[in-house]
C-alpha cells in the first residue's frame, strides 16, 4: 500500500460566529506520527472535528486534501470511506447497537456491495484486536459505548481504529482517563498500525503517551494555530517546563482562543 | 357514520349466526344482550384523542366462507413467513377471516391437558371453561360501545388453558390474518394460566390490502398464582383498517407477566394494554413499540395498576414518529390504596423523524397509597446529530446511520420478543416502516 497525504492549508474554522482556527497548516503523510500539543481551549478538538465534517463547524477559508482530493467537498461519511479516521474526545453512545453490530456495519460500509466482509472473518479480526487492546469479549456484544467507563470508551475507540484501518488517523485525546496499563495497551495498538500506509495526528496534553508512541514531529498549538514545531524532544521539554517559555517566546499573553488582544 | 353499518347486525342475524355456529346458549344470549346494550354505550375515551370522526365500522359481514389450508406450505408466503420455518414451529394456529387456515398443535400439549385452540374450535368443546373467562373480569362487555360490539360479534379468536403446575416448554403462535376486508376482524384471545404454570405466547395481526376494513380485538389473560405468562405481539395491519384493540391481564399472587407488543399497524389504531397486578407480590412488565407514518393517528395506552402488596410495574414505550403522523403514548401507574411497598416505573421516549409528525408522551402517575416507590421519565426527541457525527465519521451514510440508531432505540422491546421468526418479521416490519 502506498501512503496517503493529508494536508491541511491555512484553515480558518468558526463557531457561531467565532472563530476558532485562524490560519492552521500541517502536512501528514503515511509512516508518520504528528502530536499537537496545546492548553486547554487552545481549538485541538476545534480542528479534529472541522477535519472530519463535524455539522456544527464552518471553514471560512483554507483547504484539507487527501492525496489531492478535496476533503471539504466530501460528506462525513465519504471523507472515513476515502480513508480518514477521528477518535474522539466524548464519542457518542447509542442504545441498541452493538458495539459488533455498528463495526461490521461500519467495516462493510468501507466496503462495495456484496463484497461484504465475511461473518467468521469479521469475527477473527474483532476477537484478535479485542485482545491486543486487552478488552474483554462482553464488550463486542454491548451496546456502543453505552455506560462505557472513560477509559473503556477509549479502548473502543482504538478498537475501531484498528479495525477500520484508515489511512490517516485524528486522536484526540485518545489517552485521557485511561490508567498505565490502559495506556500501554492502547499505544501498543496504535504502535500495532505504525507503517507506511498509516498516518497519524496525536492530540495529547500529556507526554507519558508519547513515551510509548514517539512522534516524529510535535507541534504547539494556540490561539487556533500552530506557534511552534519540533521533534520528539520538544514534548520532553512542554512535559518540564510547560507552556511559559514559548509564549514568552513568541509574546503571547494568553494563549486561548479569542483571548488574544 | 359509523352507527348506521354497524346495525345492519340485528338481533336476527347475529342469532341465526349464533345458530348456524352450535353456540351454546349462554353465549348466544351474551351476543344478544351486548348487542342491544351497545346502542346506549358510550365510545372508549382515551386520553387525549377524540374518536367522534373515527369509524370502526366498516364491514359488511362477520361470518367468512374461508377454508382451511391443507398444507403449510400452501399458505401465502408472506403469512408462513409470519411463522416462520415449519420445521421449527411446534405449535400455531393460523386464522383467515376468523376461520381455522391451518393448525398445528403439539401432542404434548394434550399430553399435558394444556388446550390450544380456536375460539369457536372452544366454544363447542370447553364451553363451561369459556364462559367463565370470555369477557369476564378483565374486560367487560358493558364497559364501552366496542367492547360491546365485539362481545356481539365475535368471530375468531384464541384460547389456551394451562393446568395447575404445568410448564409449556415451546412457545404457542397464532396469526390472524385479515384476507377479506369486507369481513370484520372481531378476534377475541384468552389465556388462562393456572397456579404455577407457565406458557409463551406470541400472535400476528396481519393484512395486505389497503381498502378500508374494521378490527376489533380483545385480549384476556388470566395469570393465577405464581404463574408465569410471556405475551409477544406484532400488529401489522394494513393502512385502511381502523383498529380498537385491548389487552389486559389479571395478574394473582406472584404471578407474572410480560407483554412485548410491537405496534406496527399501519391504520389508525386505539391500542390499550392494562394489567391489574391484583394479587401480593404480583409482577408486570410492558414493552411497547410503535413506528407511525404518513397520515396515521394513533393512541396507545399502557396502564399498570397495583393492588396488591409488594407489586411490581413496567411500563416502557418506545415510538418512531415519521411523516405527518401523530401518536399519543400515555404511560399510567397507578397504586390503589392498600397497595403498600408496590413499586412502578415508567418510561416513554419518542424520536421524532419529521417536523411534521406529532408525539405525546404522557406519563401519569396516579397513587393512592403512602409506601410505594415510583418513577417516571418521558421525552420526545430527534435524533442526536453528534450520534450521527459519531457514526458517520466511521463511514455509515446518514441512511445507515438513522436505520441503526432508530433499531437501537426499538431494540429494548424487539429484543423481548420471545420467538426468532416473530423478531425477524418485527425487524422487517420496523424496516418496511421506517423506510
Ligand atoms: N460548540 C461550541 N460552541 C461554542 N464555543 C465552542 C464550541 N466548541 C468549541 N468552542 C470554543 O472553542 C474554543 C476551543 O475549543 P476546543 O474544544 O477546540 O479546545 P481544545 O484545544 O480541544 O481544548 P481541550 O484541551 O480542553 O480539549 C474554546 O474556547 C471553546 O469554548
Ligand atoms: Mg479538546
Amino acid at each position: 500500500m502506498t501512503a496517503s497525504t493529508l494536508t491541511i492549508k491555512d484553515l480558518h474554522v468558526e463557531i457561531e460566529g467565532k472563530e476558532i482556527v485562524k490560519g492552521f497548516n500541517l502536512e501528514i503523510s503515511g509512516g508518520e506520527i504528528h502530536a499537537i500539543m496545546g492548553p486547554n481551549g487552545t481549538g485541538k478538538s476545534t480542528l479534529a472535528s472541522a477535519i472530519m465534517g463535524h455539522p456544527s463547524y464552518e471553514i471560512t477559508k483554507g483547504s484539507v486534501s487527501l492525496d489531492g482530493e478535496d476533503v471539504l467537498e466530501m460528506e462525513v461519511d465519504e471523507r472515513a470511506r476515502a480513508g480518514m479516521f477521528l477518535a474522539m474526545q466524548y464519542p457518542s453512545e447509542v442504545t441498541g447497537v452493538t458495539t459488533s453490530d455498528f463495526l461490521r456495519t461500519a467495516i462493510n460500509a468501507h466496503r462495495e456491495e456484496g463484497d461484504e466482509i465475511p461473518l467468521m472473518k469479521f469475527i477473527k479480526k474483532m476477537d484478535k484486536n479485542m485482545e491486543t487492546l486487552d478488552m474483554n469479549e462482553q464488550f463486542s456484544t454491548r451496546y456502543l459505548n453505552e455506560g462505557f467507563s472513560g477509559g473503556e470508551k477509549k479502548r473502543n475507540e482504538i478498537l475501531q481504529l484498528l479495525m477500520l484501518e484508515p489511512k490517516i488517523a485524528i486522536l484526540d485525546e485518545i489517552d485521557s482517563g485511561l490508567d498505565i496499563d490502559a495506556l500501554k495497551v492502547v499505544s501498543n495498538g496504535i504502535n500495532n498500525m505504525r507503517g507506511e500506509s498509516f498516518g497519524c495526528l496525536i492530540i495529547t496534553h500529556y507526554q507519558r503517551l508519547l513515551n510509548y508512541i514517539t512522534p516524529d514531529h510535535v507541534h504547539v498549538m494556540m490561539q487556533g494555530r500552530i506557534v511552534k514545531s519540533g521533534d520528539a524532544s520538544l514534548a520532553q521539554r512542554l512535559e518540564a517546563e510547560g507552556y511559559d517559555w514559548i509564549k514568552e517566546e513568541l509574546g503571547i499573553e494568553d494563549e486561548r482562543v479569542g483571548q488574544e488582544a | 357514520m359509523a352507527v348506521e353499518t354497524k346495525w345492519a347486525f340485528d338481533r336476527e342475524t347475529v342469532k341465526s349466526w349464533s345458530e348456524k355456529r352450535n353456540e351454546p346458549t349462554w353465549l348466544q344470549e351474551k351476543r344478544l344482550e351486548a348487542l342491544t346494550n351497545a346502542a346506549s354505550l358510550p365510545m372508549p375515551n382515551p386520553d387525549k384523542t377524540k374518536l367522534t370522526r373515527w369509524n370502526f365500522s366498516t364491514f359488511e359481514n362477520i361470518d367468512s366462507d374461508q377454508r382451511a389450508i391443507e398444507s403449510y406450505s400452501d399458505l401465502p408466503g408472506d403469512v408462513a413467513r409470519l411463522a416462520g420455518d415449519e420445521s421449527k414451529v411446534n405449535s400455531a394456529i393460523i386464522q383467515r377471516d376468523g376461520k381455522v387456515a391451518h393448525n398445528k398443535v403439539a401432542n404434548e400439549l394434550k399430553e399435558k391437558g394444556v388446550i390450544f385452540t380456536d375460539f369457536e374450535t372452544a366454544v363447542n368443546e370447553h364451553s363451561d371453561l369459556l364462559e367463565k373467562y370470555f369477557m369476564g373480569e378483565a374486560v367487560r362487555s358493558d364497559e364501552n360501545q366496542l367492547t360491546a360490539l365485539h362481545t356481539a360479534l365475535v368471530n375468531g379468536g384464541i384460547f389456551i388453558y394451562v393446568p395447575k403446575n404445568v410448564e409449556v416448554e415451546v412457545p404457542l403462535q397464532a396469526i390472524f390474518w385479515q384476507d377479506d376486508v369486507k369481513v370484520g376482524l372481531f378476534n377475541h384471545v384468552i389465556i388462562v394460566a393456572e397456579d404455577h404454570s407457565r406458557v409463551t405466547y406470541v400472535e400476528n395481526y396481519v393484512s395486505f390490502e389497503k381498502e378500508k376494513a374494521a378490527a376489533n380485538i380483545v385480549t384476556e389473560v388470566y395469570v393465577g398464582q405464581g404463574a408465569e405468562v410471556k405475551y409477544g405481539a406484532v400488529d401489522n395491519l394494513e393502512s385502511g383498517v381502523t383498529s380498537y384493540i385491548v389487552r389486559r391481564a389479571h395478574v394473582q399472587k406472584d404471578g407474572r407477566i410480560e407483554w412485548a407488543l410491537g405496534q406496527m399497524n399501519e391504520g389508525s389504531t386505539i391500542s390499550e394494554n392494562t394489567t391489574h397486578l391484583l394479587g401480593d407480590g404480583s409482577y408486570g412488565d410492558t414493552k411497547t413499540v410503535a413506528v407511525g407514518r404518513g397520515e396515521q393517528i394513533q393512541n396507545f395506552t399502557s396502564n399498570m395498576v397495583g393492588h396488591g402488596k409488594h407489586s411490581e410495574g413496567y411500563i416502557l414505550t418506545h415510538g418512531v414518529m415519521k411523516d405527518a403522523s401523530s401518536a399519543i403514548f400515555n404511560g399510567i401507574n397507578k397504586i390503589e390504596k392498600g397497595g403498600t411497598k408496590a413499586h412502578s416505573e415508567q418510561t416513554g421516549r419518542v424520536l421524532m423523524l419529521s417536523s411534521k409528525a406529532r408525539g405525546d408522551a404522557n406519563p401519569i402517575l396516579l397513587i393512592d397509597e403512602d409506601d410505594v416507590t415510583a418513577g417516571h421519565a418521558a421525552s420526545v426527541g430527534k435524533i442526536d446529530p453528534m450520534q450521527m457525527f459519531y457514526m458517520q465519521s466511521r463511514g455509515l451514510s446518514t441512511l445507515e446511520a438513522e436505520r441503526l440508531i432508530i433499531h437501537g432505540f426499538l431494540e429494548p422491546v424487539v429484543g423481548e420478543l420471545p420467538v426468532e421468526a416473530v423478531k425477524e418479521r418485527l425487524t422487517e416490519v420496523i424496516e418496511r416502516k421506517v423506510y
